[in-house]
């Protein structure tokens, strides 16, 4: 039998606000156990909870890069279980009223690009953690972490391989970290994700009953879990049994999913409106002023600088894989504009500088197109990029200038670029103290062409033979003499000139 | 002079003239409590000589100076479900016995910035849940006007404390009648204020959406005088109102009921209210009339439906808001326990007493899958129609006037054994609960076992200037304040 695998995925992405979705503590990662609480992160009876409105604001410029309409009106429901890290024995969440709703992410499959749908994002606090010492009698609970605003983000059953669930999250932790609302550090738990899989005879409607998958925390673990799950299920299936309704967990080290709770052991969470919050109303107004505000997303980034600057897809990518990357690629273009260079030639420069040059300093020999970029964690075109914003901006326009002005040579330019990277000094700076600067004088590089065809009779009477090939070694003893310092279009001038003179003797 | 038989405002007005010290103050306190509280056991903890040096150094500080705010070297007794920081708040269960808050109730902090003597915290229903203070982990306390009856509940402590003259004044909570009705069965008056008047931050929560602090004194003055320094928009409590504090003591002024219409709604006088009470009431709402209110006759339509939906609602908020007690992060933590889901169900076992057990359970059942719609949503929805029944009667009406209980003080064990009993004696105070509109229960005679009998006046939201005018107008022509109870 031929399955058709149906995919849909939970993800909690952890809003950066720099205070909790209740209270006013703060959200720092690996700090002290509960150093960072209060009463109502403790459940101290009689706290209340106070909403958040930046985490308010991620929420809805997440849910508009996300293609979502936002709701109006706003409930908060209390979802009601026991756990030691849930200090209240609720979590305020939100269930009928969520924030966003039917919106959709473009991916690309391999049939294409296509759309998943995005069913709701919601707000939620984070519970603590329990921290289990082995060994030790009884567990401890850290609550940092508790009321630390999450949007999750819930899928319809768009997904139809492990790959695609992939590409989907990869799509997704881009979106929200362009918007600057996540982190998106899969392994600190700010952005985690659960999805749940089943399996249906290839042209049947119903689904099949659903598995739920937790405990995965890198992209690498969503593939090894999705394809065992898929292959279970397959086994399951083809040996004529049932797939049963439950969660189950990866397991990293055995590479298998087990089950952490069947449908029976399911909880009643007892959802009703938290009556300590009152209805959250969002105005049409500030939905419009957020949208204005949204971050161009990195489809359309990619998009608008092959088309402006023509740039190759890998040029592209690379100054488009980071917002920062590319508001230092843009704000570099602009200063040059105002210096009287056109957009198209100093952006070629600029682009070749810093996707080719500078990411080949600082990416020490790693393959440039990783073989497959799902595997990765990271993305790979933003991979030795990201330290571009320790050179000001102004300092490698001013290298990039100097090279086109041909005040450099190329090799200069490239040691230049280096000692930057080293020593974050200006370009001028280490030029003009080691003496870098191009020499286009024709008296002094006459002066080294004399020197050099002084010790180099027998290539000079190889060139008088009419061996024109000598010309290139030539002008590479100049130039080596020169320190490289010498302007390579005068040298060559100027050394046929010479050459030319020796043969009418 | 007696210091204890003074009211609130009248101590306040002598402390301020320089004419009694913080010092004497909490002496002649200290020696009525001493005097009375064994018999009344209106207090869980006090703060003896805590509030001994908090008045020395209120005097010490002040040095002669008199500028004061209204509350400084007020005696004052707290319900002992509002966190009072490093004094043990308890909410009289077994579950909170050794909790020491680190923080305290935005009241509390105003009360605190204001320089107020803090006497005690009082007892009550374990965690305000009942109308009689015999569900409480310490026992029950008294009625001061007769050592058999209740002193009504759940903020049965405060008004007898109130009544023994144990504390000038005292703050209560109320969830559907816990101010008020105490202050009916003491002979005390009790202002619940509208939801939202005054912040619930650091009220140990019963039901969310209904509780309500408020002041329990020994006249309507006095409630005017506290609830103005405890009432005003927090930042910590997001369903309190942004609405300014007028002066309540401003609407003192009045004297009369001239151009008020007060509406008498006939559900109110019905089948199982007893014949003294109706009596009183209705003698009350002549007085009402003569001086210049305009009685009308007025339907609240839903009044039948209100005691079913509270127990909906306030115990499905309950079953949640209790749900924090699991013997992990404070409070009880039960011994021996051989895993998580052991500590769970014995701490609370061993914390929580049947009458709280049994709410949860029903608020537990009305949330759970399958009966939602059928309890708890329903319940919402005819919250919304009682809401309404007073929008419209306040459309015709500035005030509606009714009894606070159906009986006086009943004796101690006689609603025991029927927790429907016990239910239905806050018949006539929860629909004010229910819509969020303000209350004051006041005395208006006596039963001829020589029990008080309270009035109630119910008012739109934010008008207790209403309230508090038609009710100080209506104390000062009559003389049932001038009565005190023999403690025997």
């Amino acid at each position: 039998m031929i399955y058709e695998v149906v995919i849909g995925v939970e993800v909690h992405a952890q809003l950066r606000t720099k205070s909790k979705l209740f209270c006013g503590c703060g959200t720092v990662f690996g700090l002290a156990a509960n150093s960072q609480t209060c009463p109502l992160c403790l459940g101290l009876p009689g706290s209340l909870p106070v909403l958040n409105q930046a985490a308010v604001e991620m929420a809805v410029r997440a849910g508009l890069a996300l293609n979502c309409t936002i709701a109006a009106d706003n409930l908060f429901a209390r979802k009601n279980y026991f756990y030691p890290d849930l200090p209240k024995g609720y979590q305020i969440s939100q269930y009928e009223a969520p924030i966003c709703e039917h919106g959709w992410i473009e991916i690309a499959s391999s049939e294409g690009k296509r759309r998943v749908r995005i069913r709701r994002a919601h707000l939620e606090e984070d519970a603590g953690k329990s921290v289990h010492v082995a060994g030790a009698n009884g567990s401890r609970v850290d609550l940092n972490r508790a009321g630390t605003p999450l949007l999750e983000i819930v899928t319809e059953p768009d997904l139809r391989s492990a790959d695609e669930v992939v590409t989907y999250l990869k799509g997704l932790r881009d979106v929200l970290m362009y918007q600057d609302v996540c982190d998106g550090d899969m392994e600190k738990g700010n952005f985690r994700c659960e999805p749940n899989l089943s399996l249906r005879p290839l042209g049947q409607k119903e689904f099949g009953t659903k598995v739920e998958l937790k405990n995965i925390n890198s992209f690498k673990f969503v593939k090894d879990a999705m394809e065992y799950e898929i292959k279970r299920q397959t086994k399951v299936l083809n040996e004529g049994g049932k797939i049963l309704q439950e969660t189950r967990l990866w397991n990293t080290d055995r590479g298998e999913t087990a089950v952490m709770r069947s449908k029976e052991e399911a909880h009643d969470y007892r959802y009703f409106p938290d009556p300590d919050l009152v209805p959250l109303k969002i105005s049409k107004e500030w939905i419009d002023q957020v949208r204005s505000s949204l971050a161009e997303l990195p489809a359309d980034r990619r998009n608008r600088l092959q088309q402006e600057f023509g740039f190759s897809e890998y040029s592209a990518g690379v100054l488009a894989s980071d917002k920062n990357v590319l508001e230092y690629f843009e704000q570099c273009v602009a200063e040059a504009e105002k210096l009287g260079f056109s957009k198209m030639e100093v952006g070629k420069e600029l682009a070749n500088c810093i996707t080719v040059d500078f990411r080949g300093l600082t990416r020490h020999g790693v393959t440039v197109t990783p073989p497959n970029p799902l595997l990765f964690d990271v993305n790979p075109y933003s991979e030795g990029i990201l330290e571009l914003t320790i050179i000001p901006e102004k300092n490698l326009l001013e290298l990039v200038v100097m090279k086109m002005k041909g005040e450099i040579s190329g090799p200069i330019y490239k040691a230049v670029l280096e000692e930057m990277i080293n020593t974050r000094r200006p370009a001028a700076e280490i030029i003009d103290a080691n003496g870098l600067r191009q020499v286009s004088d024709e008296g002094t590089i006459e002066k080294i062409i004399d020197e050099v065809l002084e010790k180099n009779p027998n290539q000079v009477a190889q060139f008088k033979e009419g061996k024109q090939q000598v010309l290139g070694f030539l002008v590479g003893q100049v130039m080596k003499a020169s320190g490289g310092k010498a302007n390579p279009g005068k040298v060559n001038e100027l050394l046929k000139k010479k050459l030319g003179e020796a043969v009418k003797i | 002079m007696s210091i204890h038989k003074l009211s609130l405002y009248d101590l306040h007005e002598k402390f301020t003239a320089g004419e009694v010290t913080a010092t004497e103050i909490v002496r002649a306190y200290g020696l009525r409590i001493g005097q009375v509280e064994s018999k009344v056991k209106a207090y869980i903890t006090q703060a003896k000589d805590a509030a001994v040096a908090q008045a020395g150094a209120l005097d010490t500080s002040l040095k002669g100076w008199r500028k004061t705010s209204p509350m400084m070297g007020m005696p004052l007794a707290i319900k002992d479900n509002i966190c009072t920081e490093g004094m043990l708040t308890t909410c009289a269960s077994r579950m909170l016995g050794n909790f020491v808050p680190p923080y305290d109730a935005t009241v509390i902090a105003k009360l605190r910035a204001q320089g107020y003597l803090l006497l005690g915290k009082t007892n009550l229903d374990e965690f305000a849940m009942g109308s009689s203070t015999e569900n409480s982990a310490v026992g029950p306390s008294r009625n001061p006007w007769n050592l058999q009856c209740v002193p009504g509940g759940s903020s049965g402590g405060s008004a007898a404390a109130v009544a023994a003259d144990e504390c000038a004044a005292a703050l209560g909570s109320d969830t559907g009648g816990s101010i008020r009705q105490p202050a009916a069965f003491c002979g005390v008056v009790g202002l619940k204020p509208t939801y939202g008047r005054v912040s619930r931050y650091g009220l140990i929560a019963f039901a969310s959406s209904l509780d309500q602090i408020g002041p329990i004194t020994k006249d309507v003055r006095d409630a005017a005088f506290l609830l103005g320094a405890i009432a005003g928009h927090d930042p910590l409590d997001s369903t309190s109102a942004d609405v300014p504090v007028p002066d309540y003591l401003k609407a003192l002024k009045k004297k009369d009921l001239k151009r008020l219409k007060v509406g008498v709604p006939a559900e109110f006088f019905a089948e199982g209210l007893d014949a003294e009470v109706e009596q009183a009431v209705r003698a009350a709402i002549e007085e009402l009339k003569s001086l210049g209110g305009e009685i009308k006759e007025i339907q609240l339509p839903r009044t039948d439906a209100a005691v079913a939906i509270y127990y909906v609602i306030a115990t499905a908020e309950a079953s949640s808001n209790l749900a924090r007690y699991d013997g992990v992060k404070f409070g009880l933590r039960a011994k021996e326990t051989k895993d998580l889901l052991e500590l769970y169900m014995k701490t609370r076992q061993e914390g929580f007493g049947p009458e709280v057990k049994r709410r949860i359970m029903l608020g537990t059942y009305v949330l759970s899958a399958g009966y939602y719609d059928a309890y708890y949503g329903k319940a919402q929805a005819v919250r919304t129609l009682v809401r309404q029944d007073f929008e419209s009667a306040f459309r015709d009406v500035d005030l509606i006037v009714t009894p606070v209980t159906p009986t006086p003080a009943f004796k101690f064990g006689a609603k025991g054994d029927n927790p429907l009993q016990m239910y239905l004696s806050d018949i006539f105070t929860i629909s004010a609960n229910l819509a969020g509109v303000p209350a004051i229960s006041l005395p208006c005679g006596f039963s001829l076992d020589g029990l008080p009998i309270g009035l109630q006046l119910i008012g739109r939201p934010f008008e207790e200037e209403t309230l508090l005018r038609a009710a100080y107008a209506y104390e000062q022509s009559t003389q049932w304040r001038a009565k005190k109870p023999m403690i025997r």
